[in-house]
């Protein structure tokens, strides 16, 4: 009986494997058929690519750097997509998290690293009270999240541009931006993230919170009776509201919980420095897209945290890799494509998959009757 | 007014110019259950024919055949004299057979004259379509405003729609399935005042599908009642009067299900074997002009009032559709209350705040258990705990170990069916489904056990076993409520019986006093 499952399970866990493989490998070929029309050679793209990401010396460290706020805006999109609800505002969220990171973390301006848990809590209070906003139109107002999210994307830009406009707010003064507007001071040395040496590359500790965050929710939703709740009422919101688990309380603080982690990111993008989140400064434009892939890092992962953790790696594989791809001749932003082209090569297998599963147990239990 | 008809009628060699409709020896099963058996019916022109039977009698069943949305396994089907092979609605629609459902097909966002216009083909003419709805508005005084949003209309005004989209088509032979359920008593009145107009003018054949004693006796000419998939009494509605069709359509001359509810029936003062004499106790549910109002604002439950004891099983007779579906939603804390209260031990409690009921001790076997019962996508240990995770969690954490323990023993208590504890719900049959939601509900040791619908679509030996559990639970101190359209259910295990009409209590018996043809009066609404 044992063997029989375990060859069975074996048999199912190659089916995956190829299911995958075969998938990916068509993801990769549209890719380099793209290269190739745009008339450029796949091969060199592939080794900038690879240099970008991995081999040249720091590149890797500059991945992880680059990987950790996408696997934190995640792991968050992962909390509210298991209450059945669809945050997909994280890039705004990020932003207003970031901006209260700076106000906060220059307002208290304690001793270096008491200041720099302030900027991190922070961060996350902005993020999630920018989604409470989403929460509490949903919850008083019925507007469906989907919409109020991504709306507020638009407006959080506008709102943090203001502040940066202000010197009463985050406007740096005169004497530090030079010419510039609209750029807020620098964090000082001792507010920053530390980022240690290995082999050469700086790895952040962002990283370390991106991973610890991503192990405490998968533990969170699999192992604790909120979790579990939570489950519920992403799956049945009926069953949920019989059982105890209200709507309002459960759904609102799973979104503000999923907009903290975005907020979170924004921080540690903040004190983290370095990589491409600029220097130590907030500026606009300054989540460059951050939210967007940490989305889709969700997304491929399929709302489990774990998974989420190497696919958070390959999309900044692909982002850091992108900037070495210009020196072949071939546009950059062809990683932005390949990395579309992924995302769908990872998503159609388990779709497909699960669509087949289901219908075969369904008439395993019809038999059954 | 239409020459096909008509031409149709002067071929019509043997059956008579007035039968429209003549059907023989229909017979169509589903797997082990016979929907219709050997049915003959005959629908002639100029009249209203009513069909009268229970939910379940085979009345839907034989109308999708008409329709072409079922094809029979035996028998013939004649229109206007010609043998017909009715494979498809659009097969149906050629041959002059038109159906207003029960349920509307109307897209809101849409105007009147938008809706009636959709499924039409070819090049769209607005100004055509508004006359024609003017044309049926006037001929059947079936008045609408053709640009009117279909969503700011009431439930009445919708079904006007759809019978203008039904008429539309010109059709000789139109069939109206259950059509007063969303109704009030108004519109229902003009709804038959239209059904006149409709017949009378060109002749045309109506058939009128209902469960209401009360519209079949004074809308219709002719009656044919239904029960367990064949006619079992054909006869003219100025033949007919309120006892004789009630007791047409759940009168008991022979066993239905098990014989021990032949027994009961048979003997109708002995109490069934069933029904213990159980330590009757103390009030413990207390519902007291419960008013719930639906989305349309008719009153789904309509100032309703019952007492329930602890050991006892009351039995909630009537038709669906009559505000079973929301009591069972009270119960399980997903509607809240327009007036009136519950409350449990005395206790008053908050509807619809989220588990407020089961909290205080209500237990639900729910009408639809995929709808607020069981989380298909989680486990078979995991749908046991649903509602309470006391018994297996310590300090916010999960114990895997006692999940799967309890789980276990509860597989293995109810017989459940599966791969085990960690088996995902939706890979359990429909049967087993239930068992795991009975498991869980009686594992929290309930107050009341509300059981909606606790046997649809289950077979002989789950519907015993559940009847035992009930049983069983209500021998342990437990009040059972059990609402059910299935009046054999209900005689068979109850201790005493309300019956349900429009979101009210219209009638109440004990088991042992039961009369059922008052019964069916009861359910039909015929009597106060």
């Amino acid at each position: 009986m044992t063997e029989m499952t375990t060859s069975r399970q074996g048999a199912r866990i190659g089916e995956w494997l190829a299911f995958y493989g075969l998938s990916v490998l068509v993801a990769l070929l549209l890719s380099a058929l793209l290269v190739e029309a745009t008339g450029g050679d796949w091969r060199p793209v592939v080794s900038a690519l690879l240099d970008g990401s991995l081999r040249r010396p720091g590149r890797w460290g500059e991945t992880l750097g680059t990987a950790a706020p996408m696997l934190l805006v995640a792991v968050g999109t992962i909390i509210s997509g298991k209450a059945g609800l669809v945050n997909i505002g994280q890039e705004g969220q990020l932003f207003v998290g970031a901006a209260f990171a700076t106000y906060f973390g220059f307002l208290v301006g304690g001793p270096g690293p008491f200041n720099l848990v302030i900027i991190v809590i922070f961060g996350a209070v902005g993020g999630a009270l920018w989604a409470g906003v989403a929460a509490l139109l949903k919850f008083w107002r019925n507007v469906p999240e989907v919409l109020s999210t991504l709306l507020l994307v638009a407006v959080g830009g506008q709102v943090v541009a203001y502040g940066l406009s202000q010197s009463w707010l985050l406007l740096a003064p005169l004497g530090d931006r030079g010419n510039r507007n609209q750029v807020s001071q620098q964090l000082p040395k001792n507010n920053r993230l530390p980022s240690p040496e290995v082999f050469g590359n700086r790895i952040p500790l962002a990283v370390v919170i991106g991973l610890v965050s991503a192990v405490a929710v998968s533990a969170v939703l699999a192992r604790t009776v909120w979790g579990f709740r939570l489950r519920m009422l992403g799956r049945n919101s009926r069953a949920a509201q019989r059982s105890g688990v209200s709507q309002t309380g459960y759904g609102a603080s799973a979104l503000m919980i999923s907009g903290a982690f975005a907020g979170l990111a924004g921080a540690v993008m903040l004190a983290g420095g370095g990589f491409a989140f600029g220097n130590y400064q907030l500026v606009p434009g300054f989540a460059t897209n951050i939210g967007w892939t940490g989305l889709l890092v969700a997304l491929v992962a399929r709302e489990k945290a774990l998974v989420a953790i190497p696919v958070a790696f390959v999309f900044a594989g692909l982002r850091t890799g992108s900037s070495f791809v210009g020196s072949t001749g071939v546009e950059g932003r062809i990683t932005d494509v390949i990395q579309g082209f992924l995302v769908l090569a990872l998503l159609v297998p388990p779709a497909v998959m699960f669509i087949r599963d289901r219908r075969r147990a369904q008439a395993a239990a019809a038999e059954r009757v | 007014m239409t020459p096909s008809s008509t031409d149709r009628n002067g071929a019509d060699p043997h059956a008579g110019s007035a039968l429209a409709v003549d059907l023989r020896k229909i017979t169509k099963r589903f797997g082990a259950v016979t929907a219709c058996d050997s049915v003959d019916l005959a629908l002639r022109r100029g009249r209203i024919h009513g069909i009268l039977g229970e939910n379940g009698a085979g009345k839907s069943t034989l109308m999708k055949m008409l329709i072409g949305l079922v094809l029979p396994d035996e028998g013939t089907i004649c229109i206007d004299g010609v043998e017909q092979k009715i494979h498809s609605p659009s097969d149906a629609s050629r041959l002059g057979l038109g159906m207003v459902h029960q349920h509307f097909s109307l897209v809101e966002a849409l105007t009147v004259w938008e809706n009636v216009a959709l499924g039409e083909t070819g090049r769209l003419d607005p100004t055509a379509i508004r006359n024609r709805i003017g044309d049926i508005a006037d001929q059947y005084g079936l008045v609408i405003e053709p640009d009117a949003q279909v969503g700011n209309l009431t439930a009445g005004l919708r079904q006007r729609v759809e019978i203008i989209k039904c008429l539309r088509r010109d059709p000789s032979i139109v069939i109206f399935d259950e059509p007063t359920s969303v109704l009030t008593p108004e519109e229902s009145a003009q709804l038959f005042e239209s059904l006149r107009h409709v017949v009378a003018d060109e002749g045309r054949a109506v058939v009128l599908v209902s469960h209401k004693l009360d519209e079949i006796l004074h809308a219709t000419d002719d009656i044919s009642i239904m029960r367990q998939g064949a006619v079992v009494n054909r006869l003219l509605a100025e033949d007919a009067d309120a006892p004789t069709l009630a007791r047409g359509m759940v009168g008991r001359e022979v066993s239905l299900r098990s014989e021990r509810a032949a027994f009961g029936l048979l003997a109708a003062n002995a109490a069934p074997t069933a029904v213990h004499d159980n330590q009757i106790g103390d009030v413990v549910l207390t519902m007291s002009g419960v008013t719930v109002r639906g989305l349309s604002g008719i009153r789904a439950l309509d100032d309703l009032s019952i007492e329930l004891r602890a050991g006892e099983i009351v039995g909630v007779a009537g038709v669906e559709g009559n505000g079973q579906r929301e009591l069972g939603d009270l119960l399980s804390s997903l509607v809240s209350l327009d007036a009136g209260s519950v409350s449990v031990n005395g206790e008053h409690i908050p509807a619809g705040r989220s588990g407020a009921m089961a909290k205080a001790g209500v237990g639900v076997i729910p009408e639809d258990r995929h709808d607020s019962g069981v989380v298909l996508d989680m486990s078979v240990a995991e749908n046991l705990v649903l509602v309470d995770q006391s018994n297996v969690a310590n300090r916010g954490l999960i114990d895997q170990h006692a999940l799967e323990a309890f789980a276990v023993e509860l597989i293995e208590q109810f017989g459940i069916l599966c791969a085990g504890p960690h088996a995902p719900m939706w890979s359990l049959s429909g049967g087993n489904q239930q068992r795991v939601v009975l498991a869980r509900e009686l594992a929290q040791h309930p107050v009341v056990l509300v059981a909606a619908q606790p046997t649809r679509g289950l077979d002989v030996g789950a519907i015993e076993y559940m009847g035992e559990r009930l049983t069983a639970a209500a021998s342990a101190g437990v009040a059972v409520l059990l609402i059910s359209s299935e009046l054999e259910e209900i005689l068979d295990l109850s201790h005493r019986i309300v019956v349900m009409h429009s979101g009210r209590i219209v009638g109440e018996m004990n088991r042992a006093a039961v009369d059922i043809e008052q019964l069916g009066l009861l359910m039909g609404g015929a009597a106060t």
